[in-house]
């Protein structure tokens, strides 16, 4: 894949009333450096307005940071109005506080490609990405 | 030993020294602040115990702010707790005060943080989830039932619309029969550290600040036991910072209060005396211990020699403590038992006032009631079997602490000396300052952690891959439709005509120069929602926004 030419870009946004922006700015910082493209939502996004930046921004990869117990409700919200836009082939990444028996069924169900919760290393989100795709072209 | 002969035989011992291997090579806190090998009374031999130590209860406070300290009374134990609805938390309450708890802390689910009613369309999928729904005097009513408010103290973990329910424990203690004068608690109500990093703000900082010193002025009238805000550097260190970037960052906050208020035009003694504190309790044990008497000394140092203030009780640095829930490991959460019980230990060795532990499944969800047993447990084995409170400030002249409590002070100075060219605080939060430095440190602690050059147990070194299971809380999934089934019969119940003119009141206060906490008691009497009380705030006052920054 030529680097240069196409960047892998990637929009992490926080929706819903929490605030906890640290995991979801480290992570942005992170993948910059990893040299992605990253566009970041800032605080207190509805899931249309994540929809929509995430359009407008034409991006490859959207991940979600929600630590406030909302993400059953804002996850699947997000995907169906992403798949609406037809953005349905977007890598769609949540991370945050998220108990391992609803990871399991937001995966089962398609909402989301793959979870991170706190301990993993950026480095696992990095590869992650990348490895998806490396395998696309 | 003399001085000379003393530097003499370090330098042998140094030369000794040198010659050994180093496990590693960088002995450092977790703050990144360089650790000698050894400290020797040459660390600390510009220390004037009179100037910089004294007694316990006495200028400059840095021993501690009680005379007796904890051989008078034990810190609060105050957990930290509210999920569900104002029924599910009242019965919390009444289990952990009845495990011997002694105040009560209650903590608020994200809409009300953010001044939405629970059927407000931004509230969806929030109501109930990290705290309680309240939305109306009703919801406190249920919250506080058969908890007798003239006997225990309750601090509000609220901020943005603070002032409200403040208005809403205050009318429902007075319908409990309870006169203000013998109500105690605290609201956080602190402002500032939510634009640098907690981020749940309302309105834009002019308006906030005003709010805060109005109710300076009406507790120091009616309310005079209540804790008028928490200024807090928690959640400060929990975004990423530094234990001196929260020591710092804090203590900027509590002078831009202190400055606000007397610009407001009341005298610094009036409210200082009920200005208190809250810091984070982190893994690095002596560092903690060495941050929360540097505040101390600082807190009464400036207070009086640069504010004037002449009442003791305004130069006193009361603090509230809480474990860092970011030290926390979602692998193997048994591990937190013990980590929690290290950083409570170090807010007990300086000297907390109050303090609240977390439990060790809160990095996954909120506790259930058997971690928080756990958590109240160790608060308690803490204070009636390790014997750490039977003296007053016991590492008091050990020369590493001194030495380090000295450099920390040193240190934030150095904070306020750019916060003061950047034009103070709000200028500093305008362009985004405290925000940046706390995003690098964050980040260069993450990168840390993740190089394994910082170990955390569990994670990055003895990791085995087998997950341990612990059984989490779940919040009712009905709890949403039942508080919004509430609020709609309420809407329907009262005096709705009555309200209308109670919030036009308001909205014409806010407009000009008058106390609004009269007008905020009188709509709350009314039932008027949270939610109707700050949109007709927000009319007036408009809303904050962010700049993103990464």
């Amino acid at each position: 894949m030529d680097v240069k030419a196409k960047k892998i870009r990637v929009l992490v946004a926080k929706p819903g009333l929490d605030g906890h922006d640290r995991g979801a700015r480290v992570v942005a910082r992170a993948l910059r450096d990893a040299g992605m493209e990253v566009i970041y939502t800032g605080l207190h996004q509805t899931p249309e307005q994540v929809a929509e930046t995430a359009l407008q921004e034409d991006v490859d990869v959207v991940g979600l940071s929600i630590l406030s117990g909302a993400h059953m409700t804002l996850a699947p919200k997000i995907r169906h109005l992403l798949n609406e836009k037809d953005m349905k082939d977007v890598l769609f990444l949540v991370g945050g506080i998220i108990p391992e028996e609803d990871a399991e069924k937001l995966i089962a169900a398609g909402t989301a490609d793959q979870i991170f919760t706190p301990g993993d290393p950026l480095d696992k989100i990095i590869d992650y990405i990348n490895a998806k795709f490396a395998s696309a072209e | 030993m003399e001085r000379e002969n003393l530097n003499e035989e370090l330098n042998k011992w140094r030369s000794e020294v040198e010659g050994l291997k180093d496990r590693k090579k960088n002995f450092d806190t977790i703050s990144g602040e360089p650790i000698d090998a050894l400290y020797t009374p040459l660390d600390t031999d510009e220390l004037d115990y009179g100037k910089d130590l004294g007694f316990p209860g006495r200028y400059p406070y840095t021993r501690g702010v009680q005379p007796n300290m904890y051989r008078g009374r034990l810190w609060t134990m105050r957990q930290f707790s509210g999920f569900g609805d104002a029924s599910d938390s009242n019965n919390r309450y009444r289990y952990l005060l009845g495990q011997g708890q002694t105040g009560l802390s209650v903590a608020f689910d994200m809409p009300t943080i953010m001044g939405y009613d629970s059927d407000h369309e931004r509230s969806l999928g929030e109501v109930g989830r990290c705290g309680v729904a309240i939305d109306s005097l009703e919801d406190m009513e249920v919250l506080f039932d058969g908890i007798p408010l003239d006997r225990v103290t309750t601090s509000m973990t609220i901020n943005g619309p603070a002032a409200v329910l403040w208005a809403m424990y205050l009318a429902n203690a007075e319908k409990q029969g309870i006169s203000l004068n013998n109500v105690g608690g605290t609201i956080q109500n602190d402002i500032l550290k939510e634009y640098i990093a907690q981020k749940s703000w309302i309105f834009p900082p002019e308006p906030s600040m005003r709010l805060i010193t109005d109710i300076f002025a009406f507790a120091a009238d009616h309310v005079p036991k209540w804790n008028t805000i928490s200024i807090s550097g928690y959640h400060i260190r929990e975004a990423g910072s530094t234990a001196v970037q929260e020591l710092a960052f804090t203590l900027a906050d509590g002078f831009a209060y202190v400055e606000a208020g007397i610009k407001a035009g009341l005298n610094v003694d009036r409210f200082a005396p009920r200005l208190s504190f809250f810091f984070n309790a982190h893994m690095d044990f002596f560092e903690e211990i060495c941050k929360y008497r540097a505040a101390r000394r600082i807190w009464a140092r400036r207070m009086k020699e640069k504010y004037g203030a002449k009442d003791p009780r305004s130069l006193k640095l009361r603090f509230h403590t809480q474990t860092a829930g970011c030290s926390l490991t979602a692998q193997e959460p048994e591990n937190n038992i013990v980590r929690t019980a290290m950083e409570a230990l170090s807010a007990i060795l300086g000297g907390t006032q109050s303090l609240h532990t977390n439990s060790m499944d809160e990095v996954m969800a909120l506790p259930t009631e058997k971690a928080v047993k756990i958590a109240l447990r160790t608060q308690q084995v803490i204070a009636h079997e390790s014997g750490v409170a039977n003296t007053i400030d016991p590492l008091a002249g050990s020369y590493f602490v001194e030495s380090l409590t000295d450099k920390m002070e040193a240190e934030a100075e150095v904070y306020f000396e750019r916060i003061d060219q950047l034009g103070g605080v709000l200028a500093a939060i305008d362009s985004g300052f405290f925000q940046q430095e706390i995003a690098d440190a964050a980040y260069i602690y993450q990168k840390a952690v993740d190089s394994c050059e910082r170990v955390v147990v569990g994670v990055n070194r003895y990791n085995c891959e087998e997950p341990m299971q612990i059984d989490l809380l779940k919040i009712d999934p009905d709890v949403e439709e039942k508080q919004v089934g509430r609020l709609k019969l309420l809407r329907e119940r009262r005096d709705n005509q009555a309200l209308t003119r109670s919030l036009d009141d308001l909205k014409s206060g806010a407009a000009g120069s008058d106390n609004l906490i009269p007008k905020i008691l009188a709509a709350v009497k009314l039932y008027a929602t949270e939610g109707e009380i700050v949109t007709a705030l927000k009319e007036v006052f408009g809303e904050y926004k962010e700049k993103p920054l990464f």
